[in-house]
């Protein structure tokens, strides 16, 4: 049987599926969108919280962080969710999908953002802590006024680029009952017997990350030659 | 002669193997202008960036203004408002204005609001010449001019003593001009300075005392006539003649 036009179409572009299951994979967008917000805002935040602890140089817990972050950098991000979804439960918490996707994602933001943040802290010419210290200021207000100001100017690009890449992996989420669009459009797929719900899926992705991925190019090309 | 302000004694500093000062003593009284010159890797700017603490001497002891700089005990960033650094390559904060260089440690050390810290950060840009620029960014400025700033955002914390550490070295030559004019107009107004420099030409017009160091040890210090002219040591002798054929 030789692939026909028609049957392409009835594959990936059904009407009645496509018009029957494009509300599911509406919700789903929601959801995506939720999951992302959540892990790019817990993730960064981490991730420069442990960047700002590391400067202390506190040897004991600069191991630790290093350890964690490359744990989290060298394990794959479904090995992550799989293990908190059906791992945590035999400890009594039972984290939902969405909760485990998050907290992975999130954790494996944390630690490449932790890593970028750190490099940015330690770019900063040696000169400017020197200025900085010799007026005065403390440790901790030249970090806060002088140091990270600068150095997350620098980490803009490397960051933006690196946040994308991570939260696409929300559709692991799927793995795991997550009704995010992947979700959304697997169980309409298995639902109708036809492959079509994975094109609007797919044509949700594009919507939603095309014009991130665009910013992300804008805002690398803004801050990466200026300094 | 004033009391001492700045009061180093047998300072040694050690880079790991490196022995970069080996028992320094350096007395500077207030209103004097003491110059330090030496070849390259005599310790002069670690003697210097030892007087205000960053770097830490290996032993020793530094006195300022009667404070035990190197005292646990003592409030290390108080200590530093009175003593103010100008480095070779400026460090001014690239984010921020002329005006913001100048106000950040008033405000966040010195305890000013916002509108004293930025009269007094007007005034000390007004003395160093660049009363228009206050709300320029460094990369608008040329070097002398950031370097003015630099200074404006030492002495606007009202030092006792002023470090220069090649305040002079990284400005194209026909800048240094501006950037010695503001530190002889320093000096005039009686503020208590050490620099580190190669500017024989003002250290002849300006300094009280020069101090030549080599090997990490102060080798003969006197007044500029007497080391530029009648040196008595040999390396001084060799260094003075070196500088002088260019």
């Amino acid at each position: 049987m030789t692939p026909s036009w028609d049957r392409f179409l009835d594959t990936f572009f059904n009407a009645k599926v496509l018009a029957k299951y494009l509300p599911d994979i509406i919700d789903g967008v929601g959801v995506t969108i939720e999951l992302a917000l959540l892990v790019v805002a817990s993730g960064l935040a981490a991730g420069l919280a442990l960047a700002v602890i590391r400067s202390f140089g506190l040897r004991a817990v600069n191991l630790l962080i290093i350890f964690v972050v490359d744990v989290f950098r060298a394990l794959p991000p479904l090995v992550i969710i799989v293990l908190i979804y059906f791992g945590l439960p035999n400890l009594d918490i039972v984290p939902s999908g969405f909760v485990s996707t998050w907290m992975s994602l999130a954790l494996v933001l944390m630690a490449f953002s932790e890593e970028i943040f750190w490099s940015g802290i330690t770019s900063v010419a040696r000169g400017q802590w020197e200025a900085a210290r010799s007026t005065g200021l403390s440790f901790a207000q030249t970090l806060f006024h002088v140091v990270l100001p600068q150095a997350l100017r620098i980490t803009i690009p490397p960051l933006t680029n690196r946040t994308i890449a991570i939260t696409k992996g929300t559709a692991l989420g799927s793995v795991v009952a997550v009704t995010e669009i992947l979700g959304q459009a697997s169980s309409a797929v298995s639902n109708s017997y036809n492959p079509s719900p994975l094109t609007l899926g797919a044509a949700a992705y594009v919507i939603l990350f095309l014009p991130v991925v665009v910013l992300g190019r804008w805002v690398e090309r803004k801050y990466a030659w200026k300094r | 002669m004033g009391k001492p302000v700045v009061a180093a004694t047998g300072i040694h500093k050690h880079f790991g193997a490196l022995h970069v000062l080996k028992g320094v003593d350096l007395l500077v009284h207030e209103r004097e202008l003491v110059f330090v010159i030496g070849p390259s890797g005599s310790g002069k700017s670690t003697l210097l960036r030892c007087l205000n603490r960053l770097e830490e001497p290996s032993s020793g002891s530094i006195v300022v203004d009667g404070i035990d700089m190197l005292d646990r005990r003592t409030d290390i960033n108080h200590a530093r408002t009175r003593i103010g650094m100008v480095f070779q390559s400026f460090n001014l904060y690239p984010h921020m204005t002329a005006l913001g260089n100048v106000t950040l440690a008033l405000r966040r050390v010195g305890g000013k609001s916002k509108a004293e810290a930025e009269a007094l950060g007007h005034a000390a840009l007004a003395r160093v010449g660049l009363a228009d620029r206050a709300l320029h960014h460094p990369a608008q400025l040329s070097g002398g001019q950031q370097q003015r700033v630099a200074i404006a955002r030492a002495i606007a914390l009202e030092p006792l003593v002023m470090l220069f550490d090649e305040p002079t070295s990284a400005l194209d030559p026909e800048l240094v001009g501006s950037v010695l004019g503001v530190m002889r107009e320093l000096r005039e107004s009686g503020m208590t300075m050490v620099v580190v420099s190669h500017e024989m030409g003002f250290a002849r017009a300006a300094a009280d005392r020069v101090v030549f160091m080599d090997h990490g040890l102060i080798v003969e210090q006197g007044t500029p006539a007497a080391i530029f002219e009648t040196p008595q040591e040999a390396r001084t002798q060799a260094f003075i003649g070196q500088i002088q054929r260019h």
